[in-house]
Order: C-alpha cells, then sequence, then structure tokens
C-alpha cells in the first residue's frame, strides 16, 4: 500500500505543479520526462516484470502513431476518438508478436532481436505505403484546442500525459500486487518451475506484451499530438527502442518508480549536459554517455538499487 | 587558452541563465526575463550532432560568421549599436530535441531564432516559437508545409522542395530544348525521406506532361551501403538523364558507383543536392565531378560579397562554401535588418518588421524579399554544372556564367 | 525481361557486398559465441577503425590493404582492453548492464569522433578505386574483390585460430560451459578480454577492406550494425562458417531483393528472414547447438 501511496503523492504533486510554476522551459522537461518514463514503464512491465527484454519496442509506439495519424489526416476522426483506436492496436500488435514469439519459444536475446526485426519491417512498411505517407511522413493539421488534443498551453499537454503515465504505473503496481503478477514474475525467474506449478506461461507473456504494446502506442499517440509529425524513422527507428529501456534500466528494472526515476535522471543528464558542457558538438552527447558507463558501473541495479540500501551485487558474478 | 576561458564564462552565464529561468518559473513570474539593455539575444538551432551533424555544423557555422560580422560592424545601429549574443542549440537531429531547445532559449529571453536546416525539426521548432510569438527564421527546411500552417512568426528566405523543382523541370526542359531535344527518358533515384520522396513524387508526376518518359523510380535508404544494383537497372534501361535527389554521402556513393560501372547518360542532374553545388565534392571526386549538374541553392555568382564569403569560408580549415553556410549567413542578415527597422528587441515588433520586409541587400538570386504567408516569394534555386574542375551557373541567362554542356561526353 | 540480364551481375554484387558484411559479422558472431553479449558497440567500434585506416592513409599514405598489420592488432588491444577494463567491470554479469555499457560506449565514441575529427563525410582515392574486372559480363571493383577474398581469409584464419590453438580450445570451453571451465583453471577473464579482442581485429580488417569502396563519417557504423545482427543469428550465433555463409546469403538476398522490390523496400526481404529464421531455426543455418 505504501507505494500506491507515494504513487498518489506523486501524482498530486506533479498535478499541482502547473499553479506555481509558468516556465514553458520547465513544463516542457516535466512533459518530456513523464513521457520517457511512459515509454519506460511500457518496456518495465514486458522487460522488468516478464523479463522479456526487447530491442524493438518502437514496433508498438510506431503503430500508435501512426494509428492517431492517419485515422486523423486521411479518415477525418477526432484525436480523443483515435487514441483508443491506436491504444487498441498497440495490444493487437503486441498479441501478434508476442503469439508468434512465444509460440516458438523465442527467449533472451532470440526475443530482443524478432521485436528489433519487426520494428525495421514495420519501418520499411510505413515507409513504402501512400496510407503511412510513405517517406514524406505524416502531419497533424494545427489546430489547438483541447477537443483536438492539442492544447495551447503546455498545462494540457501534462495532464494528459501525467494521467498516461500514472495509468502505466498504475498496471505495474498492480503486477506486483495481483495474482497475475505474481504469476508473470514467476515466469521471469523461471519459466520451467512456473509451468510446472501449473502457470500458463504462453498466456501469462502474450498478455503482458499485449499490456506493454498498448502503453506504449498510447506514447505514439502522445508523440503525434505534441510534436504533429511522424515519419517512418522517428517511428520505427531504434532510437524509441532505445529510449524506451533506457529509463528502467537506469532507474531499477522490474521496479515500480524504476523507470520515473530513471526517466528523470536520463533527462536531467541530458538537459545538464546540453546546457553546461559548451557548445562543441559532440561534447554534450559524449558526457552523457559516459554517465551512463559509469552508471552501470557503479549502481549495477539502478537508481532503486542504491535507495533500497541492500548491498550492491557480488563482483564476478556469472558474466562478468 | 582563450577558448578555454570563453568557454568557462560560457558555463557560467548559462547556468545562471537556466537558475534564473527555472526560479522565475518556480516563483510564478512569467518568463519575461529579457531586459531592455544590452546585447540582443539570437538562438541559432541546428542538428550540430547526430545523423544530420554535418549540415548542422556547416549552418551553425554560416549563422557564426554573419553575427560576427554585424557585432564588428557596430551592431544593430537603430538601437545604440547594441551587439548579438548568439545563443547556440543542438537539436541532435531530433525535432523533440530541439523543441526543448526552443524552450531554453526562450527562458534566455531571446529575441528571434535562426534554424533548424531539416524539415523535420523545423516543423517541431516553429511552432514551439509560435506559443512564445517567437520570430523563426527558417534556414534551408524545404517542406513546404512549415510556411502553410498559417504561424505567423515562421519566414523561410530560400525556396521549399516545390518550388525547386518545378524550376529544376523548367531548366532541365530549356536545356533540353536548346540542344535540340536528344533526352526523352528519364530515371529518378531519391532518398527515402521527406525531401527525395516529396522531389520525386512532384517530378514523376509532372515530367511526363513535358514530353519525357520516366523510365524508373528508385527510392533508397540512407544509408544505402551499395549502389551497384541501382546502376546495374541504370545500365540495363539506359536512361538519358539521371535525376539523384539525395544526400551527399548516397551521391557520392551513386556517381561513383556509375564511374565503376562505366554508365553515362546524357546528364546527371540533381535536385536539391548532388555534386555540382558542393566545392568538396568537386575537390574530393575530380574525375567523376566534370559535367554534372544540380538545381539547388545557390547565390548569385557575380555579387562580390558572395565571394568574399567563399574566400572567408575557405580560409577556414577544412570547410566548404556550402548552401547551408550561405543560407544561414543570409538568414541571420534577413533577421538584422529586421530588427534594425523595428529599432527594437520586442519579439512581435521584428515580426511584423519581417513580414514587410523589402531586403535587398542579399547575394542571393531572389531580388528583394516578400513575404507571403512567410515564404519568400522571390526565392528560387539556379542550375550548376561542373565545366573543367569549377562549379558554375548554367541557367537561368540572369545569373548564367557559362553555357551548359549538354549532353554530356565524357 | 530486363531483370533476367542483370541477375547475374546482381547476384555477384550480392556476394561481394555480402563478403563485406561478413567481415562485420565474423567479430560480432565471436563476441556473442563466447561472451554470450549483444555488443551494440558494434557499429561504433567499426567506425573507429575506418578512422584508423583513414588516419593511415593520410599521414602515412598507407594503403589501406598494407594498414592490415597495423589495424588489426591495434583493434585487437583496443577491444582487450575494453573488455577487461570496461566492459567487464561494469556488467556485474547482468545482460542489461552489458546493453547499456555498450550503449554507452557506442554513445561515447561516436560523439568523441564527431568531436575530434567533426561530421565531414571522408573518402580516400586509390589507383584501384574506379577499377573493374569482368567477370562473365558483370563489371565487379577490385575492392570489393578484395573484400571477398579477405573475408574467406579472415573466415579461415578464425577457424584455424579456434581449432588449433590452446586459446581456441579455451574459447571453445568457455563457450559451450563457463563454469567448468573455470574449474579447470582456465582465466576466464582473460580469455572473455581475448575473445572480445580478437572480435575486435576482425573489425579492423573489415575496415580495411571497406573503406576503398565506401567512406567514414561519425555515424558510418550504424547503417551496418542491424545488418550484422542479422548475419550473425542467420548463421547461428557463435559460428564463424555460418557467419560468412550467412553474409553471403544477405547480400544476395538484399541485391536481388532489390531489384525487383526496389531499394528501399527491398531491404524487408533481409528482415523477413531473420524473423523466420528466429522463429523456425532459431540455432541459424548453420548452427549445430539446439
Amino acid at each position: 500500500m505504501k507505494d500506491l501511496i507515494a504513487l498518489i503523492v506523486f501524482g498530486i504533486v506533479v498535478a499541482a505543479l502547473p499553479l506555481f510554476v509558468s516556465s514553458g522551459f520547465v513544463l516542457n522537461i516535466v512533459i518530456m520526462t513523464l513521457y520517457a518514463a511512459l515509454l519506460g514503464q511500457a518496456w518495465n512491465i514486458l522487460g522488468g516484470f516478464g523479463g522479456q527484454f526487447s530491442f524493438g519496442h518502437a514496433v508498438f509506439f510506431g503503430t500508435g502513431a501512426y494509428a492517431a495519424a492517419v485515422l486523423q489526416v486521411k479518415f477525418g476522426w477526432n484525436a480523443w476518438a483515435a487514441l483508443p483506436a491506436a491504444v487498441a492496436l498497440g495490444a493487437a500488435v503486441g498479441a501478434f508478436i508476442g503469439a508468434l514469439s512465444f509460440r516458438y519459444g523465442l527467449r533472451g536475446s532470440y526475443f530482443a532481436l524478432v521485436t528489433l526485426a519487426f520494428a525495421e519491417v514495420f519501418r520499411i512498411l510505413s515507409n513504402t505505403f501512400d496510407f503511412t505517407g510513405a517517406g514524406v511522413g505524416l502531419m497533424i493539421p494545427l489546430t489547438e484546442s483541447a477537443g483536438n488534443f492539442q492544447f495551447t498551453s503546455r498545462t494540457g499537454f501534462l495532464y494528459v500525459i501525467l494521467g498516461f503515465t500514472l495509468a502505466a504505473c498504475l498496471v505495474a503496481w498492480w503486477l506486483k500486487h495481483s495474482r497475475y503478477g505474481a504469476w508473470l514474475q514467476a515466469v521471469r525467474d523461471n519459466e520451467e518451475s512456473a509451468a510446472a506449478l501449473g502457470v500458463n506461461v504462453f498466456r501469462v507473456k502474450l498478455g503482458a506484451t499485449m499490456i506493454s504494446g498498448a502503453l506504449m502506442s498510447a506514447g505514439g499517440v502522445f508523440y503525434v499530438q505534441y510534436f504533429h509529425y511522424i515519419d517512418p524513422h522517428i517511428a520505427y527507428g531504434p532510437g524509441v527502442s532505445i529510449e524506451a529501456l533506457l529509463a528502467p534500466i537506469v532507474g531499477g528494472i522490474g521496479t515500480l518508480f524504476g523507470p520515473l526515476l530513471g526517466a528523470a535522471a536520463l533527462h536531467l543528464f541530458g538537459e545538464l549536459t546540453r546546457s553546461f558542457m559548451g557548445d562543441a558538438p559532440g561534447i554534450s552527447l559524449m558526457v552523457y554517455g559516459l554517465l551512463l558507463v559509469l552508471m552501470v558501473t557503479f549502481l549495477p541495479r539502478g537508481i532503486m538499487g542504491l535507495l533500497s540500501g541492500s548491498p550492491p551485487v557480488r563482483k564476478g558474478g556469472s558474466r562478468a | 587558452m582563450g577558448k578555454q576561458n570563453s568557454n568557462r564564462r560560457e558555463f557560467l552565464k548559462r547556468s545562471a541563465a537556466v537558475a534564473a529561468a527555472t526560479a522565475t518559473g518556480l516563483a510564478g513570474f512569467p518568463a519575461i526575463v529579457r531586459g531592455q539593455s544590452g546585447p540582443i539575444k539570437i538562438g541559432v538551432l541546428h542538428p550540430v550532432s547526430g545523423a544530420l551533424a554535418y549540415s548542422g555544423g556547416l549552418s551553425r557555422l554560416g549563422a557564426q560568421i554573419a553575427i560576427d560580422e554585424i557585432n564588428a560592424a557596430g551592431g544593430i545601429k537603430s538601437l545604440g549599436g547594441a551587439k548579438i549574443r548568439t545563443v547556440l542549440g543542438d537539436a541532435q537531429s531530433k525535432p523533440d530535441v530541439g523543441v526543448s531547445e526552443v524552450e531554453k532559449m526562450n527562458a534566455e529571453g531571446v529575441s528571434a531564432i535562426v534554424g533548424a536546416y531539416a524539415s523535420a525539426i523545423c516543423l517541431a521548432t516553429t511552432q514551439a516559437a509560435a506559443k512564445y510569438n517567437i520570430p523563426h527564421v527558417v534556414d534551408v527546411g524545404v517542406a513546404d508545409q512549415i510556411v502553410e500552417r498559417g504561424l505567423k512568426n515562421v519566414f523561410r528566405f530560400a525556396p521549399g522542395y516545390r518550388t525547386v523543382s518545378q524550376q529544376a523541370m523548367n531548366y532541365l526542359h530549356i536545356m533540353n530544348t536548346l540542344a535540340g531535344k536528344p533526352a526523352k527518358t528519364v530515371m529518378i533515384i531519391h532518398e527515402e525521406s521527406l525531401f527525395g520522396t516529396g522531389t520525386a513524387n512532384l517530378l514523376s508526376q509532372q515530367l511526363p506532361g513535358m514530353g519525357y518518359q520516366i523510365v524508373d523510380v528508385v527510392k533508397h535508404a540512407n544509408p544505402t551501403r551499395d549502389f551497384n544494383n541501382i546502376v546495374l537497372r541504370m545500365k540495363a534501361l539506359n536512361p538519358d538523364i539521371v535525376i539523384p535527389a539525395n544526400y551527399y554521402n548516397e551521391y557520392a556513393l551513386l556517381v561513383r558507383t556509375m564511374k565503376q560501372q562505366n554508365v553515362q547518360p546524357k546528364a546527371i542532374f540533381s535536385v536539391l543536392g548532388g555534386g555540382a553545388s558542393s566545392f568538396k565534392f568537386v575537390k574530393e571526386f575530380p574525375d567523376v565531378a566534370n559535367g554534372i549538374i544540380d538545381c539547388n541553392h545557390w547565390y548569385n555568382p557575380k555579387d562580390k560579397r558572395a565571394l568574399a564569403l567563399r574566400r572567408k569560408v575557405e580560409a577556414m580549415k577544412g570547410q566548404f562554401y556550402t548552401y547551408e553556410v550561405f543560407l544561414n549567413y543570409q538568414a541571420v542578415h534577413l533577421l538584422a535588418d529586421g530588427i534594425e527597422r523595428a529599432k527594437s528587441r520586442d519579439r512581435a515588433a521584428i515580426i511584423e518588421a519581417l513580414s514587410n520586409s523589402t531586403w535587398d541587400k542579399h547575394f542571393m538570386p531572389y531580388g528583394p524579399t516578400k513575404f507571403v504567408n512567410g515564404q519568400n516569394q522571390g526565392a528560387q534555386p539556379l542550375m550548376m554544372q561542373v565545366l573543367k574542375g569549377d562549379i558554375k551557373v548554367v541557367l537561368p541567362n540572369t545569373y548564367a556564367q557559362a553555357e551548359p554542356v549538354f549532353p554530356w561526353k565524357a | 525481361m530486363l531483370e533476367l540480364s542483370i541477375l547475374f551481375p546482381s547476384v555477384l554484387n550480392g556476394l561481394t557486398t555480402g563478403a563485406v558484411y561478413a567481415l562485420i559479422a565474423l567479430g560480432l558472431t565471436l563476441i556473442y559465441g563466447v561472451l554470450h553479449i549483444i555488443n551494440f558497440a558494434h557499429g561504433a567500434l567499426l567506425m573507429i577503425a575506418l578512422y584508423g585506416v583513414y588516419f593511415l592513409h593520410q599521414s602515412l599514405g598507407l594503403d589501406p590493404y598494407a594498414s592490415l598489420p597495423v589495424m588489426v592488432p591495434a583493434m585487437f588491444a583496443l577491444g582487450y582492453g575494453l573488455q577487461r577494463f570496461v566492459i567487464g567491470r561494469a556488467s556485474h554479469g547482468k545482460d542489461e548492464n552489458i546493453l547499456l555499457v555498450t550503449l554507452g560506449l557506442a554513445i561515447v565514441m561516436e560523439n568523441l569522433a564527431l568531436y575530434l575529427w567533426r561530421s565531414d563525410t571522408r573518402t580516400i582515392e586509390t589507383a584501384y578505386t574506379f577499377t573493374t574486372v569482368g567477370i562473365l559480363g558483370a563489371m565487379i571493383s577490385i575492392p570489393k574483390l578484395a573484400a571477398f577474398a579477405g573475408a574467406l581469409a579472415v573466415c579461415a584464419v578464425l577457424l584455424l585460430l579456434l581449432a588449433k590453438t590452446d586459446l581456441g580450445r579455451a574459447i571453445r570451453a568457455i563457450a559451450k560451459e563457463r563454469h567448468g571451465a573455470k574449474l579447470v583453471g582456465i582465466d576466464v577473464e582473460h580469455v572473455f578480454a581475448m575473445s572480445f579482442g580478437i572480435g575486435l581485429a576482425c573489425l579492423g580488417a573489415a575496415a580495411c577492406f571497406l573503406l576503398p569502396a565506401y567512406y567514414v563519417n561519425p555515424q558510418v557504423g550504424n547503417g551496418f550494425v542491424l545488418i550484422a545482427f542479422t548475419i550473425v543469428v542467420l548463421g547461428g550465433m557463435g559460428s564463424f562458417a555460418g557467419a560468412l555463409a550467412g553474409g553471403f546469403i544477405i547480400g544476395v538476398v538484399e541485391s536481388v531483393g532489390g531489384l525487383w522490390l526496389g531499394e528501399s523496400l527491398g531491404q524487408i526481404g533481409i528482415f523477413l528472414i531473420f524473423i523466420a529464421v528466429l522463429l523456425f531455426r532459431p540455432q541459424g543455418l548453420f548452427g549445430a547447438r539446439t
């Protein structure tokens, strides 16, 4: 219960932020951090709780983004109406990829690579067909109003992304405390013994992939509404896949608050290095990369590992 | 070293600025911290890291040269010689980072922004700037949607891809007609993103109406690791004219492969890219460069200021005088003229001044500026050909330095 | 039909292009096979190697092929050091940490290159850049033929190394049974670092064969990472002969797919094969272990 209260407090604090902060600069950072946390939590649900590492979460993100864009641009849907459709499509893609991969028993790096390949296939397809605007991409017409999911101020977007991110965190919280979540973690820890205990491994993993895909595609919808433009590289390129797995790994994989902490830390890193590392191209990203390496070296269990205060992982593990 | 010192000073200045922006924001005050005296801050925003780093770096160079010149010449005279202070931003080749940089520039109190090279980034940054009514001069950003969204703060000095494609077809047709119409078939090879695809679509829709047969349209990825296949197709189809619309690396690989495979069309006619608008290409690939033609952004070759800037850039180690450099150079000067006439560092006043701009002290073949919905109406590309190891403007006649050599015989 | 007349040259071109891919994938598959890590820094390391070849050519006038004796040991040393002192230490035996470390290293290297050498695309001009050899009507450039031979040679050397040397036996032992190897007194850390070093030495060779026909800039490696992964999977993770064959197959699929589907959509064939192999034959076409 303590973690649920913490989550609610977090939500209230962020929701109250616009009362005290009017700087678009700060609000934009908060929005982008929450957005990264949403992508991270989506990944974490499958990768952290389910133990199925994906290198291609862009496949869900891009599907959500394109669904929202196509429904608006080609079919004249309202953006709010497109949102549930996009999320459902994200879950459907999750079901498809999950069913295929788990039916054939893909695990570990094999699963990671198959997701990567699917993202590439989707990227090439979206790059080819006029339906998705092909290489030109799709642009959402600029009609700023809350009814259009295009807010004139940052505050509106802040509340939407806060809602999405809290929803993702609630799902993660539920996974921590529900029977389904216990099954999922049992599958992660040892598939064979989970199966021996009567857990339907296939269905449990499939469910996690669908939830993860749905949340990820909500992130895609948000991206389209916030930036008004999507193209195959943004939607399905490796950038988003990496962004999604960075936050939970940095924050603490398989934990409720890991993605939030990781996203906050990474954005702070990113903003600080961009602001303070001088203007020579490359320097800021180099420092960012260096921080990543140092962090793994000294905080092997992410920020949550530091906070929970348990002893560091023994050196010379099986793979060190 | 001086450079180090200035870096440290910049560091402190920035820490202060970001802290101030955050603090004022937190205290609930509107983030209007821009003073009414001191230097005028201008945001220079480009993708100087990531996939677009090459073009972004050159863009930044052009903008910086212009700002240094303006400051050296006494700053903005109508504001008592106020100097321009550059606020640099790196979009890291991503639209979302571009938006973050606009936010930061706004917090630092910039009066205007120049940038952001790539169309996808420009779409995002112009809109973010519109939220704060920051005048945004688009340096390159060839997608026409950038200036078609009714954003009052957006000004594009250079032509978009529609104008460039249209002119390219006109020039091609003139050249072909002058030579007695030896060319009938065309093969288009374009990169897969917005600019290449958009350009190729326009060309393949309209060229048939002008009497050309499109034998093939090939789309390729960025990067494409090998062009032998495309060139093999080319060999089999034997088009009279090959039209590439792609970035430097792929263009260079394509043309080198054509040379290897001994494929020699009557013309290699590149749109919005290519080697005949790149001194780097001409220098590095002298054997393949001769005869190639581009329709691209280019300066008036008879204008002394353009040549002076070229000498200045080429005096820098390893730098080339590219369209990124001179378009940004001109974008900054256009903006400075606007500030001069606005007699104010106020954003709305600068927007007003820019939208009434009739600036003609530039060296582009555009005539006096006239903005309609943010697009400079006189903006147009030129057609260049590499002749005897040098880039020469060959069309239109007003700016031509030489006659086009067509069909080209190696 | 148009396509038939160019089918043979296209296949031949695919084989030679695939040879370059195979060279890059050979290092990756060794690293995967032994350390079981997916090296995201592989592309960035290829970039570093390409810069090495470039600067040897620019400053010492060394022909790219003559750079082999310099680049191979240099990359080996870099790899040994990286694994021993950075990746090994940071990984703490966790997959996600290795992922993050190699990703972080890739970001560092790419941006270090951007800072030091700027983003300019650099190429070298050699006497043989534009020389081609006619093979039954197909024109194949000298650099591609050299790469083809190079890939075969590197693969042969690797197979010999693995089969005939003590190090090779240790590597095989660790690849199969890590804990057992440790028990019989093999210095696992050392062998890991040696494997990583050898993997990068392959990249050093790949760079020497690639540069004459290609270019280098800070992002150049990214274009080869996915394709190298695909080849490793196709050939079976850890299999050299598989990587070689996988390279050839992918090269030909890319080439012929591009011919029929267009260069952009043609790439899809590679990934569909990739997915199919993962699903139906995860040990790879040539992998022995299941």
